[in-house]
């Protein structure tokens, strides 16, 4: 077990009020396993990865549950010994290439400082590891795009140079933020094959946070589907995909064009929009956008029971 | 880059040769007056009004004005003040810049380095007691008028307390040629340095906290954080580098204004002889080749100046390598 979260909540103090972003989740990840965490915006989905990184430096979040990487609680751990595990063992790709890379420095020098920062070794050694690694995130000419500065590069390009950042450490964990969300669909595709190629290789896991089906339905070997802070659902790709049990799954399913067959004259859209944090609606939070909702789910919060293809929501656990 | 240096260097010139025409046109071809007659000076005799039409070229087209002018100036450099009688101009222009330059350079240093340092610590410890009282000391610099801060300053140093252990290593007022006295050259200026330097901390300190806590907010920092980097590594290297270009605009401003004469004040404080106060004693006496010299030559530095400040920016933000 890489990844092992358990009752994870995360809530920011705010002029009006508490806002829980994230409300109770728990997930495991295995060795080599990708990860697909899907959600609208607001869902939580970023929110709780920043999390696991320990990302979150706002003062006025509060971190409850227990985070365990490698059986070790992340939770709770001094800045110091934080950093030792970030970049180095866990390690992130942002869902902004253009923004996410210092634009006064060569994509070179950045991603050898971040060698540089775990690894006890000569400039010149890491510069030799940069242009291996760029090579490896299939760079046409990795010598000379080590000296390029950000600006001179494709989005493409720069989110390339972020996964060779990421992966320069040989990372145990990589957590994906929406990588491909700001690229066009051809380069979005090269992305994803370097994803699994790079799974295979170093033997990361993965967590690919996307609201993207489609790139789920390609990349993950499970699924886990947020809505309002909580998890609502989660399953390995195949039992999600074929026997979508939650509602709010179904409808996100039923909301993708069919590729064959007539299609409709309007796609079906969920009505409504997601709630705000602040004001949560009582009961199951997606009960007043839910097609099948009956007096239950006003009362309680459904819980997500065990197994590995589960859903929050009483019409299941009725059925 | 050799090309783009080239190329602004150019534009440096060009523009210098705009504000040559433009003073020149508004000192000489003002309508309604008669440039002889102000160059003369008040109750110039009917001889020195002609050597002073001739020796212009008043009589002659405008563009051979501009030229003698210019000429005067730059070239043979014996252009002449009537108003203080056969004063060349040049040469008392040229005596004054060491005086102004050295007021400048060393309080220049000294906010630079003083305001980086108050930027950081204040960036570094946003919203805590030592943040709160860097901003209120930066607050009650820019508030300080330089002049009552000179007087005080001398007040302290020259008299009240000159005798005790704290300041009887001050120099009387004045300025020491640092070829001659290198000790009491920087002895003299060790006070006008500090009290020039206050101003421009409080605004740069001020400054460099707002724009380091701006580019934190960016998501590179979030990356740098994400890679494991130090909070002082992520700090120095990635967000104060990428926050002094706001810093080196605002530089290359004042300093250029500084050396053109605005330390005015300072230097009229503390009995220094710099450009500022040669310019306020020809305005005082409508001495108009020394105006005429005086604004040329700060034009010029300011155009220097900013010329310097996009150098230095192509060194700070390889974005602007590239056209």
């Amino acid at each position: 077990m890489i990844l092992s979260v358990r009752d994870l909540k995360v809530s920011f103090r705010t002029n009006d009020g508490l806002v829980r972003a994230i409300d109770g989740v728990s997930f495991d990840l295995e060795e080599s396993e990708i990860l697909g965490v899907v959600g609208e915006s607001g869902s939580g989905k970023t929110v709780s990865l920043l999390a696991v990184m320990g990302l979150i430096t706002d003062p006025n979040a509060s971190i409850e549950g227990s985070i365990r990487y490698k059986g070790r609680e992340l939770v709770g751990l001094p800045a110091r010994e934080l950093r030792r595990l970030r970049g180095n063992e866990i390690a992130m790709i942002f869902q902004d290439p253009m923004t996410a890379l210092t634009p006064v420095y060569t994509i070179g020098w950045q991603i050898a400082e971040q060698i540089r920062a775990h690894q006890n070794i000569s400039k010149a050694k890491a510069m030799e590891r940069v242009e291996e690694l760029l090579a490896e995130v299939n760079f046409p000419n990795p010598h000379e795009a080590m000296s390029r500065y950000p600006h001179q590069l494709s989005g493409g390009m720069r989110q390339r140079a972020v996964i060779a950042m990421a992966l320069s450490c040989n990372p145990a964990l990589l957590v994906a933020d929406e990588p491909t969300t700001a690229l066009d669909v051809t380069v979005q595709a090269g992305i994803l094959d370097l994803v699994r190629k790079l799974r295979a290789t170093h033997k990361s896991a993965v967590v690919f946070i996307t609201h993207d089906m489609g790139v789920v339905s390609e990349l993950a070997d499970r699924v886990m589907v947020m809505y309002a802070g909580r998890v609502v659902e989660r399953g390995s790709r195949m039992e999600l995909f074929s026997a979508p049990q939650h509602p709010y799954t179904r409808a996100l399913l039923g909301s993708i064009p069919p590729l064959t067959g007539e299609k409709p004259r309007r796609l079906p859209a969920i009505p409504g929009s997601p709630p705000s944090l602040l004001r949560l609606p009582q009961g199951c939070a997606f009960g007043p956008r839910c097609p099948v909702h009956y007096e239950p789910c006003v009362t309680g919060k459904p819980g997500l029971g065990g197994g590995t293809h589960a859903a929050a929501c009483f019409r299941v656990a009725q059925a | 880059m050799f090309y783009a240096i080239l190329r602004r260097f150019g534009q440096m010139l060009f523009v210098m040769f705009g504000i040559s025409v433009i003073v020149f046109l508004i000192f000489f071809a003002t309508p309604g007056a008669d440039p002889a007659a102000r160059i003369a000076g008040r109750n110039a005799s009917p001889e020195v009004l002609e050597a002073v039409r001739h020796s212009f070229g008043f009589d002659r087209p405008l563009y051979v004005q501009y030229v003698k002018m210019m000429e005067k100036i730059f070239v043979t450099g014996d252009l002449t003040s009537f108003v203080n009688r056969g004063w060349k101009v040049v040469p008392a222009v040229m005596d004054s810049i060491p005086v102004t330059l050295s007021l400048v350079f060393g309080a220049a240093i000294l906010w630079v380095v003083v305001s980086i340092i108050i930027g950081i610590v204040a960036a570094a410890t946003r919203d805590s007691w030592l943040d709160k009282l860097l901003m209120a000391l930066g607050l009650l610099g820019i508030s300080m008028p330089v002049y009552w801060l000179g007087e005080v300053m001398n007040l302290i140093t020259q008299s009240r307390y000159h005798d005790s252990w704290a300041f009887s290593w001050v120099p009387p007022l004045g300025y020491k040629n640092f070829s001659d006295d290198p000790k009491g050259w920087f002895l003299t200026l060790v006070i006008p340095w500090i009290t020039l330097a206050i101003l421009y901390i409080g605004i740069y300190g001020r400054v460099l906290r707002a724009a380091i806590i701006e580019s934190l907010q960016e998501d590179f920092i979030r990356t740098a954080r994400a890679k494991g980097l130090s909070e002082t590594r992520i700090l120095l290297r990635h967000a104060l580098r990428t926050s002094l270009i706001a810093f080196v605009t605002l530089f290359g401003l004042d300093f250029g204004a500084l050396v053109g004469g605005s330390a005015l004040l300072t230097e009229v404080v503390f009995g220094l002889h710099g450009i500022g106060k040669l310019t306020y004693d020809a305005l005082q006496n409508l001495d108009l080749p020394m105006i005429m010299a005086t604004v040329m030559y700060a034009s010029m530095f300011v155009v220097i100046a900013n010329a310097v400040v996009d150098f230095v920016y192509i060194l700070l933000d390889p974005r602007l390598r590239t056209s």
